[in-house]
């Protein structure tokens, strides 16, 4: 009984990262704009969404193979991003927070919209690269599916990570969204760099969308409550931390895995699966109050 | 113009559609009466929204959700439940349900508003879309409550409401559609003539100071606390008596009645309806009661080439338009409506002025 309740246990928390996985790289996505662009973007989801249905036609209606399909959808992802910054961002980007938001909200309709007009709401399957099998690895099975999850959602945190530290790029676009003016002023060219941050955010977000779809099944909607989930995620490790993105991300997987596996052994047997999303709406408002600026984040110092 | 003629000027606009409102339904079909019901409903979420967004600044990306709240207060005060008694065994008539429906969604306004006072800008508008997005599962985990995903039917309690079947009113028999459109229509007239009594005083300028600058606020002793939460508080009481109203006006209630969609759409229509502002707020409830259709290329037939038309009538068609149309507006119309009608009210007496000099 105990031994089956640990490899229970240990069985919940890997799908928990590989799900928190999900979620960290679409918060990383969030935390990039918002660095960058001061935006929080509600259409993030649906243009995560808008390239799992590319990669999705890429293999079903063009006959390509899964890894071309993967890097040709972020290829497309990515200069979709720089597209969007530079075509309907841009001219509201100074304006009002409530025109930004009113804008990624016309977008997350108009995406959703494009998505269910082109290919229609019905239900689609991608398939999985990692395929289906299971690992048993001392008595906890292991899917290989959550495996490749979480292995290619590290991977693109590294890559991320490298880029941002070790490159000149990385340096311009940290300096771009830490200070545009002299980073202006000492010839980065921070509009194209705000630019190259969406582009980054739409890749992420395309990554999320296709590790998504094979678990959860591809539809329009698929991507809303991954969109809160990494919501939660940002806030909780701090909107400004692309660390505390990551780990915040894992951190949420975990915890609602957790609730879910005590729930199953009659603690907080309140806990059904229609209160994860309830339960992140707790976690947003939980960290807003007692810690807003997050785990990892510096606390807002406004000058009047 | 001085603040007299400006102010005699809005007397009689106001009156003048009242006047406009009652009369309409004789030139419209009975069909039509009820659509335009819809608009009242959504001018009272609207006028709510827009005491907390445009008068005090605070953003609501939720209200579909205390919507919800007064929706299903009415539902369940009319329907009944078995499991409780007391009020919620039912049977109270409709129109006596909604001030309850906006007491209780006000009350879960204030309370919210609590811990909203720690937020601002982009965080507040995330934690009330969160609000949006948990709102149907959360209504789907406390079914024996709600009814679960079937929702509560009102169809079954006729003599309890004048939406399904006619009513005697004053001595006069109003087919239902009539008798709805009525009904919203002079509960929302009677909220905006009471939005602008709170907002033209004390109260109201201690919200457009809070929104202005809440240091500048404070130092001329505006509490912060006290005036977000009552904005909040009363912005929600308002949606829910829409909400109230809207469950009455479908006769049903079920978690899809309120979905993400209507909160985002609320907000669509303050920003179209100009922000801090109330009689702008009129366009904004036709624009989002009637967008969706003209999304779908109903009226435009002789504007548009057929084909257009066709594509725009797929499924997902209507959501682009819609999508891209927002957008666009917050390019040319940065204001909304109203702020358009003031603009150019402006130029008209700036040229005045200077003339008369």
């Amino acid at each position: 009984m105990v031994a089956a309740a640990f490899s229970d246990f240990m069985q919940q928390v890997v799908s928990g990262l590989a799900s928190g996985g999900i979620y960290a790289l679409l918060a990383l996505a969030l935390v990039i704009i918002h660095r960058s662009t001061g935006v929080i973007n509600f259409a993030q989801g649906e243009m995560a969404t808008l390239s799992t249905y590319i990669a999705w036609a890429l293999i079903a209606h063009h006959g390509w193979r899964y890894w071309p399909a993967f890097v040709g959808t972020l290829v497309f992802s990515f200069v979709g991003g720089v597209g969007i910054h530079r075509v309907v961002i841009r001219p509201v980007e100074r304006g009002s927070v409530l025109r930004i938001v009113i804008v990624t909200i016309g977008l997350l309709v108009a995406i959703n919209g494009f998505v269910v007009w082109e290919w229609s709401g019905e239900p689609q399957q991608l398939q999985s690269p990692f395929g289906t099998e299971t690992y048993d690895i001392g008595g906890v099975i292991v899917a290989a599916q959550d495996i490749g999850t979480i292995a290619v959602a590290l991977g693109i945190v590294l890559l991320l990570w490298g880029l941002f530290q070790f490159t000149k790029v990385g340096l311009a676009l940290r300096a771009a969204a830490v200070n545009p003016e002299e980073a202006r002023l000492v010839g980065v060219r921070v509009t194209w760099m705000l630019a190259l941050g969406w582009g980054l955010a739409a890749l992420l977000g395309a990554v999320a969308g296709m590790l998504t779809a094979p678990t959860v099944g591809l539809d329009p909607n698929m991507m809303a409550a991954v969109l809160i989930y990494a919501f939660a995620a940002a806030v909780l490790g701090g909107i400004d931390s692309p660390i505390g993105a990551v780990v915040g991300g894992l951190l949420i997987g975990v915890l609602l895995n957790m609730l879910s596996f005590l729930s199953q052994y009659g603690a907080f047997d309140w806990f059904t699966e229609e209160l994860r999303l309830p339960m992140a709406l707790l976690i947003i408002l939980g960290v807003l109050l007692v810690r807003p600026q997050g785990i990892f984040g510096k606390p807002e110092v406004k000058r009047v | 113009m001085t603040p007299r003629t400006q102010r005699i000027i809005g007397f009689v606009a106001f009156a003048a559609f009242v006047v406009f409102v009652a009369v309409l339904p004789s030139f419209v079909s009975d069909f039509n009466a009820r659509e335009y019901s819809y608009v009242a409903i959504y001018l009272i979420a609207l006028l709510g929204l827009n005491i907390l967004t445009g008068y005090t600044g605070q953003i609501s990306l939720g209200h579909g959700a205390f919507m919800a709240i007064g929706g299903y207060t009415t539902a369940i005060l009319m329907a009944g439940n078995e499991q409780f008694g007391g009020p919620m065994a039912g049977g109270l008539k409709d129109v006596w349900t909604l001030p309850i429906a906006g007491l209780v969604a006000g009350l879960f306004g204030l309370a919210f508003g609590l811990p909203a006072l720690r937020l601002s800008g982009l965080y507040l508008a995330l934690a009330t879309f969160a609000i949006a997005v948990a709102m149907p599962s959360t209504v789907k985990r406390f079914a024996e409550f709600s009814g679960g995903g079937q929702g509560i039917q009102l169809f079954g309690i006729p003599e309890l409401t004048g939406s399904i079947s006619n009513v005697n009113v004053l001595g006069r028999s109003l087919s239902p559609n009539d008798w709805m459109y009525y009904l919203a229509w002079s509960i929302a007239l009677v909220m905006f003539a009471g939005a602008w009594l709170i907002l033209r005083g004390r109260t109201g300028r201690a919200f457009r100071a809070v929104r202005d600058s809440e240091t500048a606020a404070v130092s001329s002793g505006v509490s912060l606390a006290r005036y977000k939460t009552l904005a909040f508080g009363i912005s929600a009481a308002y949606a829910g008596v829409a909400g109230g109203l809207f469950a009455i006006a479908s006769a049903f209630v079920n978690p899809d009645t309120f979905p993400v969609a209507l909160s985002i759409f609320l907000l669509v229509g303050i920003v179209v309806g100009g922000l801090g502002g109330l009689s702008g707020l009129v366009f904004g409830a036709i624009f989002i009661a009637f967008l969706p259709l003209w999304a779908q290329g109903q009226d435009l037939g002789s504007l548009l080439p057929g084909r257009i038309i066709e594509e725009t009538q797929k499924p997902g068609g209507p959501a682009i338009v819609y999508g891209v149309v927002l957008i666009l507006l917050m390019f040319v119309l940065p204001n909304g409506v109203g702020g358009l009608f003031r603009r150019i009210g402006q130029l008209i007496t700036n040229r005045r002025y200077s003339r008369s000099k």
